[in-house]
């Protein structure tokens, strides 16, 4: 049994918790607006908004409904083009803002960029507030560029919508400091009363699977959270069969800063990262580094745990966690007080994240076990970091080759001996930790084991990133397959290496 | 005037194939199509599908009443696989079952024993293995070995182009609903409503009058859905045919990657020979063109690559030929462009390489030869040229130099990122190749209560036509463009369409409804001429719904004269037929004047390259171009950005790659890349080209579709330059231009 309110209705159903949201509007609840475009988030005809109870107030995140589980969907508000659609036929301004500018060829992308773009507006309130810190400087134009980072136009429509985001990011004169709850120009009056709806709503699924007619539950347990990979790679299985949903458990959320470690929940996501005040701290280019992490409605769903697990080679985030050192704590069942309880607390086990890969798609974990968190030391001193990431499209794709590093350099450097005076500045010095990681080269998510124990007590130099670059090349076996060559890739990880230095020390440019 | 569908399409309330309510009783299809490329189909086994849940019934080969053929152009395309298996994706069976999901779930049980037969893929083996679609075609002007041995400066090399998927949004599909006495009514997301109406015939064996096809509008289609909707429509028919229920087929995407065809790669040969002044006075060139499996669209798509072979140029001396080449691929199709830019690549790749050995920019040798008004085209058409006046407004507004000048002052002073900056002229022939498929119908009715109902031959898929078609209703009636509306594009309305292709829809079907619209208009008007006690029907005009007398308005309205007219029996319907005029062409001398006009145009692409990590971006695409006088700027202006960015994605990010058994490794969107909202050109400029020539385009208001596209080129050579500028290199002419081949080519040691 699952219940969550659909646009302005209270919806009660006993269908399969791993249909997707798409099947069931479309086809159970008749609400066409919704297209499919890809059936893998790619193209995001099919953008919903999500409204989540968070601090009394509803957030609205975009997602994908295409990869998104009914399950997901329990005390939630899911919101389809019919939910903001006025009663009378006219047009909301995001609606106005597309026709006037000609944003619309032929109208089947469109319904998409509708949805980012509101739940762009809708959220500009709360921006100002919690994501200012990870947006930096950017503009509210920027922002609302990235609210449509996942909508594909083939028309290609793009400059006009542009234009309407523009429109858009000058918020009307009553719009001034909107709470998301509060009446909005964007979406219809009742929207005013969502949030006690949702309180009144069940929160988890309940699941029946002893009832006729259920999918059968797989004698292997499976888990899914997000969905963004789980509905990839095997859409009809994660349909046709009951899952444990770990997406909205509350166990698994959070970033934490414990002092010495930053301990941030498995069903965290790429969104929650990126608006939390303590991540933008220790990382200012968080937002430029996430930006390259599929779009706004994957980073909306995808969890961090997910992308762990689904061990793709070129897993941007795990890529990303390995160059942090960080470790992964797991857990198995039986749960203290059950399921809905919370899972952290039982059999919980920690590993480091770089022995988590045994080989390709092969973990250190067993059937029953999932993730419950991922912590890593909280950097301190002089400490660098890099994401770097080249796929065919630079946003909105599958890396070729990723890599991340983390430095920390000796807070004083050793005196700089007067033949390199002119090639060496202040700014370089040596290292004193150093953890590089890359994906698309090696069967796994790969920590570059050798190369980072190079690096240390090494000085900041050309010199150093030729002959680590040679290390590289031996530790990594990457194959040709569809996002490149093994040439090129080799090549790829050579030259994002250099950038790495080039970005940690910018007067190496 | 904004697109007629923008406000349903914003409220989510227009509707697609995918959208029609179905009818009770309706059976979900699901294609079994081949894992093999090429190779005897041994014996098709479909025991276990049979008895999997929800199955109705499975179609192969031997259930087809008709025949088992649905080629438009050559009879080479069986509808599904019999004896032979040709391309991995040809469908071999049908499925049908009570879901979607049981379709799809039976699908996967059926098993198909094929015997390898040799993979080719490549369409120059095809053509040494004499392997071709319809004989080698040729253009000739001048006498080019003549010509060769007087040249100052002569190069030859080889260029590469890949193929491009449509990826329109809205994947293909059909919905086929059984009507009385054995006949049919098939919904379909198609551009060609006949084409599909001619496949369903033969394969059912039913007479045209039989079968209704109805098309609302299509999330795209760009030339995919030109004739390779077909085999989906007769499918659905032949479901209806075999089992009397009404059946659905709406594909899902990796399906509709898998089994269509998508822009045609061409490998070519070229020889360019200059004068010492650098005009190019000979020029020969070889295109092997990758047909795929059948023949579909790709004998004409290889005619307009021919046309198009010397771009904006005028060359006295041309010798063109083109192979269409049979491979183990899907059949390979029309695409925006339709054969155009590949054409028009190979002679910008001959100017490059040219340019490159003569230390001469590109610019230089294209501003000295574009094709100036009297000049011939290969194919005997004498231009009107408008190639120097877009060429030389575009200068005056963009000043090409600076823009060239300020690319060199940015990479003198930077170590990682590199600009290039490229020209682009365009001209493009506007009107089918074949002259037959130059005309259309519309049908015109004036309600009583003075709204206006349109019908034409043209099919709405983001262009804007019925826009178009509205405004021109409006117009001759001298109403607001809400009293019309523009239905369904149906068989049963209008009969023997051309496709909507050739951006020649607008064109075409806009003078057949201002043909029948002037019909309607006249005959009110001589019901008007006493009402308003004018002296004759020249005194009388229609104007914001009243009539007017020598220009002044009387108290007459557009209904009150609507209303008087039915009751003196006057007929308020017209069908027209229009068909343009003064042109033809003869393939026996494959000479004459195919085109009505022609499109002109030129864009100056600047890019920046990362050359630390090979990535670039757009940094402008700015452009002169010929709309005649737009009749709709918000529309027209549309069709020029999407035709760029689409060009773009072309020459950049998009590539087909198909593995050597003939298997599709770019199969999803995951896996093929179309440019997102951050690969857009930074900045888009379009400067209309002031002309006051008059054409043939409706209310000289010039197609737009195609032409913008092939700016899109621009970016290749924009590309190649920064990359030049970063070393001194000479990058081997094999498109896209991934990220992949600039890094290789930035620092590969060959």
């Amino acid at each position: 049994m699952i219940e969550f309110i659909l646009n302005n209705h209270d919806i009660t159903t006993d269908l399969p918790s791993g249909m997707t949201v798409l099947d069931f509007v479309r086809y159970r609840q008749n609400l066409k607006g919704t297209k499919i475009g890809c059936r893998e988030g790619d193209c995001g005809a099919c953008t919903i908004l999500v409204g989540e109870l968070v601090d009394e107030k509803v957030r609205y995140r975009s997602m994908t409904s295409c990869l998104m589980p009914l399950a997901n969907a329990a005390g939630k508000h899911i919101v389809t083009i019919e939910g903001i659609n006025p009663e009378d036929g006219s047009l909301t301004p995001v609606q106005q803002a597309m026709v006037d500018e000609s944003g619309t060829q032929c109208g089947f992308c469109t319904i998409g960029f509708v949805m980012s773009l509101t739940g762009h507006c809708l959220s500009s309130g709360d921006r100002v507030s919690s994501t200012h810190v990870s947006r930096g400087s950017c503009s509210d134009l920027e922002t609302a560029i990235s609210a449509i980072d996942g909508n594909i136009c083939r028309c290609t429509g793009y400059k006009s919508i542009e234009r309407a985001a523009m429109r858009l990011s000058e918020p009307p004169a009553s719009a001034g400091d909107q709470k998301a709850d509060e009446k909005s120009p964007y979406v219809p009056t009742y929207f005013s009363n969502i949030s006690s709806r949702i309180k009144s709503l069940r929160k988890a699924t309940q699941s029946i699977p002893e009832e006729t007619g259920r999918p059968l539950t797989p004698a292997v347990p499976t888990f899914v959270a997000g969905g963004t990979d789980t509905y990839v790679q095997k859409p009809d299985f994660f349909t046709e069969n009951e899952s444990d949903h770990l997406f909205y458990d509350d166990d698994l959320r959070g970033i934490r800063d414990l002092g010495d470690y930053i301990e941030i929940g498995a069903s965290t996501t790429v969104t929650d990262l990126l608006e939390t005040p303590v991540m933008n701290a220790i990382f200012p280019d968080l937002y430029k580094h996430l930006k390259l992490v599929s779009s706004t409605p994957i980073r909306n769903m995808a969890t961090l745990a997910g992308n762990f697990v689904n061990a793709s080679p070129i897993g941007d985030m795990t890529v990303w966690f390995l160059a942090l050192d960080s470790s992964i704590l797991m857990s198995s069942p039986p749960y203290e007080g059950g399921v809905a309880e919370g899972r952290g607390g039982s059999l919980t086990r920690e590993i480091p994240l770089a022995d988590f890969y045994l080989g390709y798609k092969q973990l250190a974990k067993s059937d029953d076990e999932i993730i419950t968190a991922v912590r890593f030391k909280k950097p301190f001193g002089d400490f660098r970091f890099n994401f770097e990431k080249v796929c065919k499209r630079t946003y909105l794709d599958i890396a070729s080759v990723n890599t991340a590093i983390s430095l920390k350099l000796y807070e004083e450097g050793p005196p700089v001996p007067e033949i390199l005076r002119s090639k060496v500045t202040d700014q370089r010095s040596k290292i004193e930790l150093a953890h590089v990681s890359a994906g698309g080269v090696a069967p796994i998510p790969l920590y570059l084991r050798k190369t980072s124990a190079f690096l240390i007590d090494k000085e900041v130099s050309e010199e150093t990133i030729d002959l680590a670059i040679e290390i590289i090349q031996d530790e990594i076996s990457p194959i040709s397959d569809v996002r490149g060559s093994d040439d090129y890739k080799r090549l790829l990880l050579r030259q994002l290496f250099r950038a790495h230095f080039v970005e940690m020390f910018p007067d190496m440019k | 005037m904004k697109n007629i569908d923008s406000h349903s399409h914003v409220r989510g309330e227009s509707v697609y194939l995918d959208d029609i309510p179905l009818v009770e009783g309706t059976l979900f299809a699901c294609v079994y199509d081949s894992a093999v490329a090429h190779g005897k189909l041994i014996s098709v086994d479909t025991r276990e599908a049979e008895r999997s849940e929800g199955v109705h019934r499975i179609i192969t080969a031997k259930d087809l009443i008709g025949e088992n053929q649905i080629g438009g152009i050559v009879p080479d395309e069986p509808l599904l696989a019999d004896g032979e298996v040709h391309f991995v994706g040809m469908p071999i069976a049908v499925v049908l079952a009570e879901t979607e999901e049981l379709a799809r779930k039976a699908a996967r049980k059926i098993t198909a024993e094929i015997e390898p037969l040799p993979i080719v893929t490549d369409p120059r083996v095809a053509a040494a293995n004499g392997d071709l679609i319809v004989p080698p075609k040729k253009f000739i002007l001048g006498d080019t070995a003549e010509a060769f041995e007087h040249c100052e400066h002569v190069f030859e090399g080889r260029t590469e182009q890949n193929g491009q998927e449509h990826l329109y949004i809205e994947t293909q599909g059909a919905y086929a609903v059984p009507t009385e006495n054995g006949g049919l009514r098939v919904y379909s997301s198609t551009q060609g409503p006949t084409a599909v109406q001619r496949a369903v015939c033969r394969v059912t064996g039913l007479p045209m009058h039989q079968v209704e096809v109805d098309v609302q509008r299509l999330g795209g289609g760009f030339g995919g859905k030109e004739d390779q909707a077909n085999a989906w429509a007769a499918i659905c028919a032949v479901g209806v045919q075999l089992t009397k229920r009404p059946v659905k087929y709406a594909l899902h995407r990796m399906e509709d990657m898998r089994m269509t065809g998508k822009r045609h790669p061409y490998s070519s040969d070229y020889k360019i020979g200059l004068d010492k002044d650098l005009k190019i006075v000979a020029y020969e060139v070889t295109f092997y063109q990758n047909a795929g499996a059948s023949a579909d669209l790709s004998p004409p798509v290889l005619e307009r690559t021919l046309f198009h072979c010397t771009n904006s140029y005028y060359i006295p001396n041309v010798s063109a030929t083109a192979y269409s080449c049979r491979t183990n691929l899907p059949p390979n199709t029309a695409f925006r462009g339709f054969g155009g830019p590949q054409g028009m690549f190979v002679i910008e790749s001959a100017i490059a390489h040219a340019s490159e050995k003569l230390g001469v920019p590109s610019s230089e040798i294209q501003r000295k030869n574009l094709i100036d008004n009297g000049d011939e085209f290969p194919y005997g058409q004498i231009a009107e040229s408008d190639a120097i006046t877009s060429w030389e407004q575009g200068n005056s507004k963009f000043d090409f130099a600076a823009l060239q000048s300020e690319a060199d002052n940015f990479n003198a002073s930077s170590k990682y990122f590199k600009k290039g900056v490229a020209m682009m002229p365009v001209c493009f022939g506007i009107s089918f190749t074949k002259t037959p498929m130059n005309q259309a119908r519309s049908l015109v009715h004036v309600y009583t209560d003075g709204s206006i109902a349109v019908s034409t031959g043209a099919v709405e898929m983001g262009q804007g036509v019925n826009t178009k078609i509205a405004q021109v209703a409006a117009k001759v009636f001298g109403l607001q463009i809400e009293a019309v509306k523009v239905h369904t594009t149906n068989t049963l309305r209008i009969a023997n369409t051309s496709p909507t292709a050739a951006s020649a829809a607008a064109d075409l079907n806009g003078k057949a409804t201002q043909l029948a619209c002037e019909s309607i208009r006249d005959r009110l008007l001589e019901i008007a001429v006493p009402l308003v006690e004018a002296e004759t029907a020249e005194a009388v005009t229609l104007t914001d719904g009243f009539v007017y007398r020598n220009g002044e308005r009387t108290s007459l309205d557009w209904n009150t004269l609507v209303m008087t007219a039915h009751l003196e029996r006057v007929n308020l319907s017209e069908h027209a037929h229009y068909a343009t005029p003064g042109i033809n062409f003869d393939w026996s001398t494959a000479k004459g004047h195919p085109f009505a006009y022609h499109v002109y145009g030129t864009a100056i692409v600047g890019v920046t390259v990362d050359c630390l990590r090979g990535r670039y971006e757009v940094d402008y695409v700015k452009c002169c171009h010929d709309f005649g006088t737009s009749m709709n700027t918000a529309v027209d202006n549309g069709q020029i950005e999407g035709g760029i960015v689409q060009g773009l994605g072309w020459m950049t990010m998009e590539e087909v790659l198909y593995d050597a058994d003939g298997k599709l490794r770019s199969n999803a969107l995951s896996t093929y890349k179309v440019p997102d909202i951050y690969s857009v050109p930074k900045e888009i400029t379009i400067l209309p080209l002031e002309t006051s020539r008059e054409n043939l385009a409706i209310f000289n208001s010039k197609a737009v579709g195609e032409p913008p596209l092939m700016y899109g080129i621009g970016a290749y050579f924009a590309i190649r330059n920064a990359i030049k500028a970063f070393r001194d290199c000479s990058p081997e002419i094999d498109a896209p231009f991934t990220p992949e081949k600039v890094l290789m080519n930035l620092y590969s040691s060959s």
